[in-house]
């Protein structure tokens, strides 16, 4: 407009448009199909290009910090389910950790490899909810269900092993519920091996799709340096080029006894930390759990008796006062607990630190300039659950 | 019925224009008089509505069982054998479901939208060849007709989505003039491309110009000129996916971007006219295809022969064309749950960097092939 309006050069007309025009703002939430649960992002589009975004959160705000100052440490494992529901085992073990850190207990190796294969077996599924997802973000619907059959599978593991589908409880300060049942490790081996054949179906499909690549090479870049300004975690961190995973960095449980690569990305596509970087960390990861599932059992039948999964310690859970901080690798990143006690059987104050919420935090700065289009393949490349944003 | 009347009205100008053109109605009715070429019209517009209904209900239970096998599990199999019949339950719960309008739309484009999309549609069918003489309007103008028509849902659709007042089906409706707009372009050169080779723009003389040669099938287009005429069907087709709004050109509805696109706010019988739409234009462009470059009723291997004559013959050739379009609309429906959605951008980029000039390609060497 601006330049219409100065004054004409010598010999040409002067063209005055009498129309005015406005970027249109919209809102794609909290009830969007590619919003992943009850984010609200406001977009100010011009026409299909964006020119702001503003992301809104708190829609599912349960107050999970406060609630766990009211309840005993037991009592609060079921909430922890709750924050990231597609990886409940993980959210289990981290808030486990921070209280035996701090309670000081000796976990069984029983339990430890068991939570070891848990939480494993959980990030395979949580990246294929991740995976099937960005496909359906992406037009492409079968692969949602093709990550669902072996999902499926998995979570039968889990129902197995604890009874429950999604919000497991199934570790507790100190160990674990219970011991796995008579032929679960054989089950889970059978489940990698198949797995690892299933891996090479999405790999035709949908990563080495034509379609698929031209949607997410070059869309969404996160640079290294803007990745750790942000505080990014996880599969958005390492897309970036950065190798950070807790596991291999400040290793926990027995992540140090078993060998395993961290996948970062190589701009194999396109550039450095794009969406398909991004989604192809989570696709390398997968194939990276089940190796160290497959060591797990082996070291776990080698070197332990079935039996002991819980450590010795007073019915209810008093811890005297301290401050812990631990930080455990989650599918979506770091999960951090941090724990002050005062000496009575309750929390005096638990942070949690979601890298849901850290990782949405770039949304601002990378969407702009992009496409509505692209707006969902980021969003689904960030790979968020809204239920751990909001806490 | 709004919709109802411009297809009557559209076939009823056609057959008027029709001058030398035959029709299994005219010849029923006698061609001269007033009364028999009205009576051959409200015919012919019950026998395409019935088609055009009946269809979409058949394509829409194939898709579905289609997809289903493709994504390992059962689709649709409890109303009746096989489910065939789920489509018309889902028909009639869309017709007893409230008709929303929303407040602030605009009420007449919102009511007309649906109904104009849907009649372009139904109009088309009537220029549609099943066997020489089962064509309800022969016009001499067919291809032509045809591709008018086939534009007409573009008028619908931008309607719907500007008279909805809302923003996500207005930034449909954007991009759905925008590939429209855009495709008919390679789709007209490729049109063109079978015009030349056969002199006629009838698809009825197509279809019998197509009869017997090497094997029955060296006169089909694609066979007959297959340097140029065999990308220009391939163009043709991914022309006639974006014309159709089938994935991965599924831009305007984009569920996972545009919640709903264009028909967002529609609710029942009206959104079942875009639903009806979609599956019946998958059939009607297949058809236009198999008629133009697939030798429409003829059987492979058979002599032309077999297809003309008796009422027996003609029910075989429409059973043919069917089945011939039934393939395509078959492969439309394995890309749709195969591949991801193209950008808007690209989508462009395809259109006129890569189609259009093959497209132009094709007709030039189509030119010289015809000379030669």
């Amino acid at each position: 407009m601006t330049d219409l309006e100065s004054t004409p050069k010598e010999g040409t007309r002067e063209i005055v448009l009498d129309v005015r025009t406005q970027d249109m703002e919209i809102n794609m939430g909290p009830q969007h199909p590619s919003t992943h649960g009850v984010l609200r992002v406001v977009i100010t589009a011009d026409g299909e290009i964006i020119t702001s975004a503003r992301p809104y959160v708190g829609y599912i705000h349960r107050c999970a910090e406060k609630i766990a100052e009211c309840v005993t440490y037991d009592q609060f494992v079921p909430y922890t389910d709750r924050y990231d529901y597609l990886a409940a085992m993980n959210n289990n073990l981290g808030y486990c950790l921070a209280v035996e850190k701090a309670a000081e207990l000796e976990v069984p190796p029983r339990a430890t490899w068991i939570r070891m294969i848990c939480a494993e077996l959980n990030r395979i599924g949580s990246h294929l909810i991740a995976f099937g997802t960005y496909g359906l973000d992406l037009g492409a619907f079968t692969p949602f269900l093709y990550g669902f059959r072996e999902r499926e599978w998995m979570m039968s593991l889990f129902e197995k092993i604890c009874g429950a589908r999604l919000t497991y409880s199934f570790m507790f300060p100190g160990g674990l519920a219970n011991d796995a049942p008579e032929g679960w490790f054989d089950e889970v081996l059978r489940f990698c091996d198949v797995f690892d054949r299933k891996w090479r179906e999405y790999d035709a499909l949908l990563t080495r799709n034509k379609i698929f690549i031209e949607r997410t090479r070059d869309v969404g870049v996160i640079p290294a340096e803007m990745a750790k300004a942000y505080g990014l975690t996880g599969p958005c961190l390492r897309g970036s080029g950065v190798r950070f995973d807790l596991r291999e960095s400040a290793p926990y449980l027995f992540y140090d006894r078993v060998s395993f690569d961290v996948p970062v990305g190589q701009g194999e596509m396109g550039t450095v930390g794009d969406c398909w970087d991004r989604y192809f960390v989570r696709m390398a990861e997968m194939l990276q759990s089940t190796r160290i599932i497959r060591q797990c059992v082996e070291l776990c039948l080698a070197e332990t008796t079935p039996g002991e999964v819980m450590a010795k310690k007073p019915k209810t859970l008093k811890i005297p006062p301290t401050e812990v901080y631990v930080g455990v690798e989650n599918p979506r990143g770091e999960l951090g607990h941090y724990l002050v006690t005062d000496g009575k059987d309750k929390a005096f104050r638990l942070k949690i630190r979601g890298p849901s919420f850290c990782n949405l935090s770039i949304i601002p700065a990378i969407l702009p300039g992009t496409m509505i289009a692209d707006a969902v393949a980021i969003i689904g490349s960030i790979d968020i659950v809204l239920g751990e944003v909001d806490r | 019925m709004i919709s109802a009347l411009p297809p009557a009205a559209a076939i009823f100008l056609a057959q008027g224009t029709g001058g030398e053109s035959r029709s299994l109605f005219r010849d029923l009715f006698g061609a001269g008089s007033g009364w028999g070429s009205f009576a051959s019209a409200v015919l012919g517009f019950a026998v395409v509505f019935a088609v055009a209904s009946a269809l979409p209900v058949l394509f829409t239970w194939a898709e579905r069982r289609v997809s289903g096998r493709m994504q390992q599990r059962r689709g649709p199999n409890r109303v009746g054998p096989f489910g065939l019949v789920q489509a018309v339950a889902d028909g009639v719960k869309l017709m007893f479901k409230e008709d929303i309008i929303p407040a602030n739309a605009e009420r007449f484009l919102f009511a007309l939208a649906p109904g104009l999309v849907l009649a372009g549609m139904i109009a088309a069918f009537a220029l549609i060849p099943f066997s020489e003489r089962a064509i309800v309007v022969d016009a001499p103008l067919g291809v032509y007709l045809l591709a008018a028509l086939l534009s007409l849902q573009v008028l619908g659709v931008v309607m719907a989505g500007w008279a909805s007042n809302n923003k996500w089906s207005l930034l449909g409706a954007m991009r759905e003039a925008a590939q429209m707009v855009s495709y008919e372009i390679p789709m007209g050169i490729c049109l063109l491309i079978g015009v030349l080779s056969f002199s006629t723009l009838s698809l009825r003389e197509m279809s019998l110009a197509q009869a017997d040669g090497w094997l029955n099938v060296g006169n089909w287009l694609i066979f007959r000129n297959p340097l140029f005429a065999f990308p220009a069907f391939v163009v043709l087709y991914v022309a006639l996916l974006a014309n159709t709004k089938r994935a991965p050109f599924d831009l305007p509805e984009a569920e996972s971007e545009l919640v709903s696109g264009f028909h967002t706010e529609y609710s029942g019988i009206r959104f079942s006219f875009f639903f009806l739409e979609e599956y019946a234009s998958m059939f009607l462009v297949s058809a236009l295809a198999v008629c133009m470059f697939l030798g429409g009723w003829n059987i492979p291997f058979l002599p032309g022969s077999v297809v003309t004559g008796s009422v027996g013959a003609e029910i075989l050739a429409a059973l043919v064309l069917i089945v011939k379009s039934f393939a395509l609309v078959f492969v439309m429906i394995w890309l749709r749950w195969t591949l991801p959605r193209i950008r808007i951008d690209q989508v462009m980029n395809l259109c006129y960097k890569y189609l259009t000039p093959i497209a132009f390609v094709c007709l030039i060497g189509t030119c010289w092939w015809e000379l030669r």
